[in-house]
């Protein structure tokens, strides 16, 4: 889960990283209510979870409340790249003498953590990577070991800090480094970190990444979830523990396993190539689904107004097809004249002659059995041009 | 031959006495397995009777490998107790430990990936993967038996299901092993180890590699198959369509900007010499085409 920057500014306060003051706002009248307890000059900064909201007109000085509440006003609502302000941030504005950037995220190929420091900050660190390789410090961290003191010291060294910021930047890096571990973390990043004027070091902006399958010994991190941007079909999946992405075409999509559903959506999308039809949702229902699995899905799909046919590609490993092929049933029994969508079906391996068997008996006018995965997806793709 | 498992593994379940656990201890030793015996802490002692094998339970799995010579573990253990049960494995200096579990928190894997590196004992494979199968020798984990039998193809896979519809595809030519790497963003063994074993098992004429979205490894395998690997190879990578920022169903599977996309995955297995499939039909065309 990625969290908003003022979720992941809150989470760092929580874990003593010094930050300034912030809080969130959903109404231009709360914005300017916020601003007023803050005092001064602010920041009213759109919270989305995508970059450039800066260059989109998304960030705007305040000089008072009253200002706060006009530039509230503009940003809410605003789309950023396809994600609507549902709310901002109001900062405090502090005079900034210069910027750093921090990081610790997780090393997918090195399979450890990887701590990233740079004197050059504000910017993508991408680019800082590019340009100046010498100013970034790029350090693995064993899980097992974590950050020493005298190591942060080093790391901050090679990032090319002032030596004036050196051990307050350490002590940043190793408050990050606890907080990046008591939280489950997979990122968190820091950008800009920056020194005020008046020789404070704080953390400017963040990004936070949280570890979905960490959740269960956190109470705390599904209070972050964000309700207002996620698709009602999203939502409705995740309460019944489906594994449910919503895109933006007409076949609606239901596989077995991840791999096999990012295939199919793949196949789909070859085959709509001549309807000009693309796959509508990813839909993995897992290894061992049940009969009432299958119905939750396929209800949900059938729910989607956008859909105009469904692909239902299920090989079947624990997975038995004769569930797979009660639960399309079942789902279709539940649903009665709701359900107006062509279905179809390709089922094989366990069980496969049982589930055959079991939707050709229930002969439902709406769905049809196809042998191969190509045929099926070519199937679902003509159905879903018409 | 066959990689990382054959007819002499003795494998012992962790979390056998779970649901899930006495399901597929079931399902493997009706497929040949030479399952010994399984390890619950707290439940030593007990003796399970599973498919007709009286199967003892261990509280640890050194308690374990003493008592049966064990040298393969396939987990079960549920998320929460996952990281305990693969210390035990590697503490036992088991050389073989097979992660079925899904859902494990990433800081758990990388602390007991780093743990098994810095021992230095034990291969583990996983999480969040299906094991491994070598038909007619032995099945470790999760992986349907009865798809296909013994045959000259090595199979290496992130994903259960996609390994289970290549194997399908290819039932009369049959595999060496086919393995399940996992989806995780962490994991054990990786598509480099398995394509370095296959290169080196004498049993295996022929590779299927099949990759997905996120991450670069199978960029990495690329290069080490260019430098490294001999025999012939076919590719497929899963998420050509997969829009960016979103994740699908693994953890790992997510365009991130312009990097972890299919296309510079194929682009990348094709520079090494691989011929890339855009579907499963297809990349099983290739294979035989290769075989004929």
């Amino acid at each position: 889960m990625d969290l908003f920057e003022y979720q992941a500014r809150d989470l760092f306060e929580a874990h003593n990283i010094p930050v300034l003051g912030g809080a969130v706002a959903s109404t231009a009248a709360e914005a300017q209510a916020a601003a007023a307890t803050m005092g001064g000059k602010v920041v009213v900064k759109a919270q989305v979870k995508i970059g450039g909201r800066g260059k989109a007109g998304g960030v705007k000085l305040a000089e008072d409340a009253a200002d706060a509440r006009i530039k509230a006003e503009a940003i809410l609502g605003m789309d950023i790249k396809g994600h609507t302000v549902h709310k901002v941030m109001i900062a405090q504005a502090a005079p900034i003498a210069e910027e750093y950037y921090m990081a610790i995220l997780l090393d997918r190929a090195n399979r450890n953590f990887l701590v990233m420091a740079s004197v050059a900050g504000g910017m993508e660190i991408e680019e800082v990577a590019h340009t100046q390789p010498e100013k970034l410090a790029r350090v693995g961290i064993d899980p097992n070991v974590g950050i020493t003191q005298a190591q942060a010291l080093e790391i901050v060294k090679a990032g090319q800090f002032p030596a004036a910021v050196v051990d307050q930047v350490a002590d940043v890096l190793l408050k990050l480094w606890a907080a990046f571990v008591a939280e489950d973390a997979t990122l968190m990043e820091i950008n800009p970190l920056v020194k005020t004027e008046d020789g404070r070091i704080v953390a400017l902006d963040g990004k936070v990444t949280l570890d979905d399958n960490a959740a269960f010994r956190h109470a705390t991190h599904a209070d972050l979830e964000d309700h207002d941007s996620a698709n009602p079909l999203e939502a409705l999946a995740k309460e019944k523990h489906l594994n449910y992405v919503k895109l933006e075409g007409e076949v609606g999509i239901i596989g077995n396993g991840a791999g096999l559903v990012m295939s199919t959506l793949d196949v789909v999308a070859y085959a709509g190539e001549k309807y000009g039809v693309k796959p509508a949702n990813f839909l993995d229902i897992g290894g061992g689904a049940s009969a009432e699995v299958m119905a939750n899905g396929l209800s949900i799909i059938l729910g989607d107004p956008d859909v105009r046919s469904v692909f239902v590609n299920v090989f079947g490993g624990i997975t038995a097809c004769d569930a797979v092929a009660n639960g399309i049933v079942q789902a279709l029994e539940i649903l009665g004249s709701a359900a107006t969508k062509p279905i179809v079906v390709r089922l094989d391996g366990n069980n496969v002659l049982e589930g055959r068997r079991i939707l050709n008996e229930a002969a439902h006018p709406l769905v049809q059995q196809l042998e191969t995965m190509d045929g099926a997806a070519a199937k679902a793709a003509e159905l879903a041009a018409k | 031959m066959a990689i990382f498992i054959d007819q002499n593994t003795k494998v012992i379940v962790q979390g056998m006495t779970g649901s899930e656990g006495t399901k597929h201890t079931g399902r493997m030793i009706k497929s040949g397995t030479n399952i010994v015996g399984g390890v619950t802490p707290g439940k030593g002692g007990q003796v399970v009777e599973i498919e007709g094998k009286q199967l003892p339970v261990f509280n640890s799995v050194a308690e374990a490998v003493a008592a049966t010579g064990a040298n393969a573990s396939v987990v079960f253990v549920p998320p929460k107790f996952a990281k305990a049960a693969v210390i035990d494995a590697i503490d036992a200096e088991l050389p073989l430990c097979v992660v079925i579990t899904e859902g494990i928190p990433v800081h758990d894997s990388a602390a007991f990936y780093a743990y098994a590196a810095s021992k230095g004992k034990t291969r583990l494979i996983g999480p969040n993967c299906p094991g491994l199968i070598s038909p007619g020798k032995a099945n470790l984990g999760i992986i349907p038996a009865d798809i296909t039998g013994p045959g000259k193809i090595g199979l290496v896979s992130k994903s259960g299901t996609l390994t289970y519809q290549m194997m399908f595809e290819l039932r009369d030519f049959g595999f060496s092993t086919a393995i399940g790497i996992g989806g995780d963003p962490i994991i054990g063994t990786t598509h480099i180890d398995a394509l370095r074993a296959f290169q080196d098992d004498p049993e295996t004429e022929a590779i299927v590699m099949i990759g997905e979205i996120g991450g670069d490894a199978e960029e990495r395998a690329a290069a080490f198959i260019k430098e490294y690997v001999t025999k012939p190879v076919v590719g497929y990578v899963a998420g050509f369509t997969a829009p960016e920022g979103k994740t699908m169903g693994h953890a790992g599977a997510i365009v991130s900007g312009s990097s972890g996309t299919a296309q510079a995955k194929k682009e990348a297995l094709e520079a090494a010499g691989v011929a890339v499939g855009k579907t499963p039909s297809e990349t099983a065309a290739l294979m035989r085409k290769l075989l004929a």
